[in-house]
């Protein structure tokens, strides 16, 4: 172990320091080779221009390479993967998507990711968006807003803890040790297996990641509001405009906006949710997802990376329409910087 | 005038009240692990963790001497004792004989067990077991009771999972790829989104095109082509595929587009008048990038840095797929995700687990809230 923490140490120091002499380096070396103090006026300028066509490649050169080799190669090799058998020998056509689109088990994960694309997002939005608005008018909103926040820090599987602890389930005549089993006693309820019961345990576990972002959205949305114009509000109320329709038809509209992002970045979360389902059921019972069925088939009998891709092909499908409308908003907005 | 204080009185206690509600549902998961992990772990299943500071009932079995303890009184054999030996006495409730009916007694009664034999169990243990023929056999009569215990606190959960469970070696697996995951990509990051702010060259709008495109690509995009690349590269050099350096590797190629779009937009914002008067001055670019633009962007970078660090400490798939499951390199998260498969049922090993694992962000997040909370409105409602 005190091996593994020097050597953690030592990478440290070689990764920064690597890096550190890298940047330098080329730096001296674009210097000497076209050197622009100490030779005369038009040479100088003449080798400013070219330290300038190069200097700019020096300095986003180590981000390409491994954005390259991490994520723009994966992407079309995982597009042609998904063409190729189990083994990624033999071109199969399509037959990794038609048995996709046979699959019992994907189409289950389909119709449970659609069902978290549309529970989600729209739940974390509105709660955040209703947090955001009352913990404005309180003293202590700070402090309620800091509490909210906090499973923002917590894993997805430390989460999975947490919850797994709330909803679990004792046989009848034990105590009931589970938060909602107790209080679904008390009231006098019958205690449930709550992760088990096939279609409703798509929501409690829709809840655990509900509970962890809506604090960011409370925050994003928090910020936004206080963007309003004062006078916007003001002048709704001496028209008479009731608490509802101030909130409803001032300010909703008037962080549109960041309304959308927040969706669109709990929907992106969404479609990878992987590691509250592996960990609470690891799919059974009818709460199977994209995400979590593709990571199976990744080791699934040796690994059939054929299908595997295929999966994260639909999962990046659904992403596409997100990513182009993202492009395009940033076009807008540094078109003229 | 005085309906419409009362009112306006009515709905601010109202919002109080709401908000109140919203922070228990958003606190009160996570005070029960907290509360459990602290608990004896015999208690965590005998009542739940909001009975925690409340005495907690357990019925039990024990067991009378044997006839051989016997005294002979007033022509009576008498066996007499305290149920719970040289244990700490905890306090009864109630008793009985068949384990049908544990309770069918209150403690201090005397019970008539047929054939003239009584039974007396008192609160505190004591017993007197008499009958009017000697008792025979060399076991003693079962008896049940159902006992309180007075709230148990301890720490030995923690010293059970970090010592023997293996959580302690985990935890120092994740600082070893954490941190390194977190330090490498801020240089490359930083320097790239200079480049890309204040500098000229051709394709600079199609590259922070791409890395626009690349925030939202899922990592299972990455996945499979990496783990090919990573088995190859293994195989071909005679190494381990599986190694801390892949990770690190890995996290920082996936930390990138954000790194970079966080740092640009920050860099971007920058005076303009302080580079060009640092130009005129004949400073280059890279004397900017160091003197000028790196202090100043001092609180994006720890922005950055704290996103990165919780993200990776949380991480559980790229640590599945880059990092192998045994001792020596299995991280907190799927360390923890392990636990719930072979300790599924034992709470104080998944609790005192769970919160061991999720200590560190908590403290990273409520000592720097400031810079995270700024990375994240920069980070999203600038484009998105």
């Amino acid at each position: 172990m005190a091996a593994q923490i020097l050597s953690a140490i030592f990478v440290i120091i070689i990764g920064v320091g690597g890096c550190v002499a890298y940047f330098w380096g080329a730096n001296k070396l674009v210097d000497l080779i076209f050197p622009s103090r100490g030779v005369a006026g038009a040479a100088a300028i003449d080798n400013l221009r070219r330290q300038g066509l190069v200097r700019p490649w020096l300095f986003v050169g180590p981000a390409m390479i491994i954005l390259t080799v991490y994520l723009i190669y994966p992407v079309v090799a995982t597009l042609w993967l998904s063409f190729l058998d189990r083994g990624g020998q033999h071109l199969v056509g399509f037959a990794n998507y038609e048995w996709a689109f046979g699959d019992r088990e994907f189409r289950n994960s389909i119709l449970n990711n659609i069902i978290w694309l549309a529970v989600v997002p729209a739940a974390c939005t509105f709660l955040g968006l209703i947090i955001a608005v009352l913990t404005d008018k309180i003293w202590w909103g700070t402090i309620a807003k800091s509490l909210i926040f906090l499973p923002l820090a917590i894993s997805f599987v430390g989460a999975s803890v947490i919850w797994k602890f709330i909803y679990e389930y004792r046989g009848e005549g034990q105590t009931q040790i589970g938060l909602l089993n107790a209080i679904i006693q008390y009231f006098g309820g019958q205690p449930q297996v709550w992760i088990s019961l096939p279609f409703w345990n798509n929501f409690f576990l829709m809840i655990i990641l509900i509970w962890i972002q809506t604090g960011f959205a409370m925050v994003i949305l928090s910020s936004a509001l206080r963007g309003i114009p004062e006078e916007t509000l003001e002048a709704a109320v001496i028209d008479g405009a009731n608490p509802f329709q101030i909130f409803w038809k001032i300010m909703v509209p008037q962080i549109w906006g960041t309304i959308a992002v927040v969706w669109t970045t709990i929907t992106i979360l969404v479609l990878k949710v992987f590691d509250i389902v592996l960990t609470m059921t690891n799919g059974q019972w009818n709460s199977q997802v994209l995400a979590n069925l593709m990571f199976d088939w990744m080791f699934r009998g040796g690994g059939d990376f054929g299908r595997g891709a295929t999966i994260a092909i639909i999962i990046m499908i659904a992403v596409i329409p997100i990513m182009v409308w993202n492009i395009r908003q940033a076009n807008k907005e540094t078109g003229g910087h | 005038m005085a309906v419409a204080t009362g009112k306006s009185f009515a709905s601010r206690f109202g919002v109080h009240i709401a908000v109140l509600i919203f922070v228990a549902i958003w606190t009160v998961p996570t005070l029960g692990i907290l509360a459990s992990s602290l608990r004896d772990k015999d208690q965590i299943i005998a009542s739940g963790w909001w009975n925690s500071f409340s005495s907690s009932t357990q019925t039990e079995a024990g067991r009378l001497p044997p006839a051989s303890a016997q005294v002979e009184k007033d022509g009576k054999f008498v066996l007499a004792g305290n149920i719970f030996g040289d244990a700490a006495a905890r306090n009864i409730s109630a008793f009985g004989v068949k384990s049908a009916a544990p309770t069918q007694y209150p403690a201090g009664t005397t019970a008539d067990l047929g054939d003239g034999v009584t039974l007396q169990l008192n609160a505190d243990g004591t017993f007197v077991m008499s009958s009017p023929k000697a008792f025979e056999g060399d076991r003693g009569q079962r008896v049940y009771y159902a006992s309180s215990a007075p709230p148990k606190f301890t720490t030995d959960n923690y010293n059970t999972v970090l010592f023997s469970e293996g959580i302690g070696r985990s935890f120092m697996n994740s600082l070893t790829v954490t941190i390194p995951s977190t330090v490498i990509p801020i240089l490359i990051a930083a320097f790239a989104a200079y480049a890309l702010a204040w500098m000229r060259f051709p394709g600079r709008a199609l590259l922070i095109a791409v890395i626009i495109g690349l925030l939202v690509v899922p990592l299972q995009m990455s996945l499979i082509p990496l783990l090919k690349l990573y088995n190859g590269v293994g195989t071909f050099f005679g190494v381990p595929s599986k190694t801390y350096l892949g990770i690190w590797l890995a996290h920082t190629g996936f930390g990138l587009p954000f790194a970079i779009y966080l740092l640009r937009s920050y860099i971007a914002g920058l005076p303009r008048e302080i580079m060009e008067s640092a130009r005129i001055d004949g400073a280059s670019d890279f004397e900017i990038f160091v003197k000028i633009v790196l202090p100043l962007s001092f609180p994006v970078l720890a922005s950055f840095a704290i996103f990165q660090f919780l993200w990776v400490w949380n991480d559980l798939l790229v640590a599945m797929v880059f990092l192998g499951t045994e001792g020596d390199q299995i991280v907190l998260t799927a360390k923890l995700n392990a636990l719930l498969g072979s300790r599924g049922g034992d709470w104080e090993i998944l609790t005192t687990s769970a919160f061991v694992t999720i200590i560190v962000p908590l403290i990273v997040f409520f000592s720097l809230q400031r810079y995270f909370v700024r990375g994240l409105l920069a980070g999203s409602v600038k484009g998105g």
